[in-house]
């Protein structure tokens, strides 16, 4: 069993809005977590190819531009692939274009993969708190 | 008395001396003989020996203090194994590139029985293995030295670079086994961090213990105090300095040194490789302020066939193919018609390695617009280049080669650098003054600044 997990965080595609997965990271590591901060702009392939080396135990991007549906294209085939099936994966920030209702952009989010889709001004603290936790320890990763 | 220092340097093919005056900061003499590694490396040795003195006056004191660095019997060969190609594999070559090794092969992922195969059939003198940041994946060097436990002779040095955490579990692999296995710091500590420098030394001390011995080289040592490094080590040695300069003398600066040879062409930068624009992004693993590249398919005497694959859409020199035909034979260019096939090729080389070995940038379109992203070192800033190998300094048109090192408006993604001086290492001495770096790095540094000539 390990200890302390590991967690990724970044922007994820095109998106350079930084302060999101910067208050991601800070609450992380607060939180006592590894954390591997790719920053802005990371490709799916970085993702996935830094969460081979780091072993990590979850990714938690963000992304605010509205377009991350187009950046993830392919994304969850391409990890299932690199053999990163038992990684959990986390989204949250302003996820489509314009204003929307966040129950009807989930299921679109669990389809590419993702185990937990946050809409935004969700409190970083709060999910580390009552999900994150909660899943590495189902996971048997915590 | 003066202050005289021989410098050695044992090739595949000649093994070279130079003599320098250190107090008049000179060089004396230099000779080449044919190498004789392959019966007794003392004979060849004693013979150049021989040549030095006639001309110095050298003996026995001097001999007994010569430095020299080794690329015969093959160089320093080696095999990287690592896990993501792009991520530790890439940090293993890059490390072993920058300790003067030869990089016959370079594998990610579990290694496979075959592959194991093909890798024991290569016989390396080291193998390194790498995988996994500090604290992240296990599996795969543990998977790894399992594999190489269980080989024969054929793998005898491995070198651990990888994941510290393993290091435990990979130490119970090997306890019973014979292998010379030694351990350092993970050559891709955390993500986006490259520390090879304590593998670059691991390495080179691990070539003058057990390598230089088994292959016959050591017994120099009954002449000579010491072989300390593989060749391309020394040239990369002078480079640094004569770049970065030492305590009390000022360096060139940031700088490109391109080696052509019969086999492979090398390049070094001592570079830093930051983005000129300030708006660039960079990705993929940073590269090593000191870096290394080696070509192994360019070269003007063994890879001939692969020069004229490159030629091919080309405007060519008369009679190209027939005088090509006699390169192929062993040849050497005479005749001016000669010559001008020759510097083709040559000039060809030094494009293709030169864009190898820098970096490039993308123009990336996304919904916030157009951006720019840098892969590996910019170095359009360089403002020193310097050529050494055969084919650039005896040719009379140097000038012209070097010239292929540069940026060029219609490929402008390629970061070459824009507007360097170009200087030649017209006596060979870039390995000596690398040699004498490590005991007097000033008067190397001296050397250098004489006999590099600007042109």
């Amino acid at each position: 069993m390990k200890n302390t997990p590991t967690i990724i965080t970044g922007t994820v595609g095109m998106d350079a809005h930084v302060i999101g997965t910067k208050i991601v990271s800070r609450a992380l590591k607060d939180a006592g977590f590894k954390v591997v901060a790719l920053g802005m702009q990371v490709s799916p392939e970085e993702f996935i190819s830094v969460a081979q080396e780091t072993k990590a135990d979850a990714i938690l991007m963000t992304s605010l531009y509205g377009m991350s549906e187009l950046d993830l294209k392919g994304f969850n085939e391409k990890r299932m692939e690199a053999g990163l099936g038992d990684v959990l994966l986390y989204i949250g920030g302003n996820l489509v274009i314009g204003r929307y209702d966040p129950k009807e952009v989930e299921p679109r989010f669990k389809k590419l993969g993702f185990d937990r889709v946050y809409p935004p001004e969700t409190d970083i603290v709060a999910v580390i708190k009552s999900d994150l936790k909660k899943d590495l320890k189902a996971k048997g990763k915590m | 008395m003066d202050d005289i220092r021989l410098l050695i340097d044992f090739g595949s093919t000649f093994t070279k001396v130079v003599a320098v005056d250190l107090g008049r900061e000179e060089v004396l003499a230099a000779a080449r003989v044919p190498s004789t590694v392959e019966s007794d490396i003392t004979v060849g040795l004693g013979e150049a020996l021989k040549k030095i003195e006639a001309h110095t006056g050298t003996g026995g004191l001097e001999e007994k203090e010569a430095l020299a660095c080794s690329s015969a019997a093959g160089g320093l060969r080696m095999v990287c194994a690592g896990f993501v190609p792009e991520l530790t594999s890439k940090a293993a070559n890059l490390a072993a590139l920058g300790a003067g090794a030869k990089v016959i092969g370079c594998y990610s992922y579990k290694l496979t029985q075959q592959e194991i195969q093909e890798i024991e059939a290569e016989a390396p003198d080291i193998v390194l293995l790498s995988g996994g940041t500090d604290g992240g994946d296990e599996g795969v060097i543990i998977h790894n030295a399992r594999l190489f436990s269980r080989t024969g002779g054929a793998v005898t040095n491995i070198i651990v670079a990888g994941n510290k955490t393993t290091h435990d579990e990979i130490r119970e692999i090997f306890s019973d086994n014979r292998k010379n296995v030694l351990y350092t710091k993970n050559v891709m500590p955390e993500i986006g961090v490259l520390d090879v420098a304590p593998c670059n030394r691991e390495i080179r001390e691990l070539f003058m213990k057990n390598i230089i011995e088994a292959k016959g080289i050591a017994r120099a040592k009954a002449v000579i105090k010491d072989v300390i490094m593989p060749t391309p080590s020394a040239v990369l040695e002078a480079a640094r300095l004569i770049a970065d300069g030492c305590e009390g003398a000022q360096g060139f600066g940031e700088l490109i040194v391109i080696d052509v040879g019969g086999a492979t062409t090398d390049v070094h930068s001592i570079a830093q490789g930051k983005p000129a624009r300030a708006d660039t992004i960079m990705t993929g693993l940073p590269e090593p302020y000191e870096k290394r590249t080696v070509e192994g398919d360019l070269g003007l005497k063994y890879n001939l066939d692969r020069l004229l694959e490159l030629v091919k859409g080309r405007e060519l020199p008369p009679n190209f193919d027939a005088i090509v035909k006699g390169f192929h034979e062993g040849k050497l260019p005479q005749t001016e018609e000669e010559f001008a096939c020759h510097r083709l090729l040559t000039c060809l080389t030094v494009e293709v390695a030169m864009s190898r070995h820098a970096g490039r940038v993308e123009v990336v379109y996304g919904p916030t617009g157009e951006r720019l992203v840098q892969h590996g070192k910019d170095l359009t800033g360089v403002k020193t280049v310097i050529g050494t190998g055969g084919p650039i300094i005896f040719s009379d048109r140097c000038r012209e080669i070097l010239g292929y090192t540069l940026f060029r408006e219609e490929s402008p993604f390629s970061l070459k650098p824009e507007n360097p001086k170009f200087y030649i290492d017209e006596q060979y001495i870039l390995y000596a003054v690398g040699l004498l770096s490590q005991v007097e790095p000033e008067k190397a540094l001296s050397l250098a600044r004489k006999y590099l000539i600007q042109i």
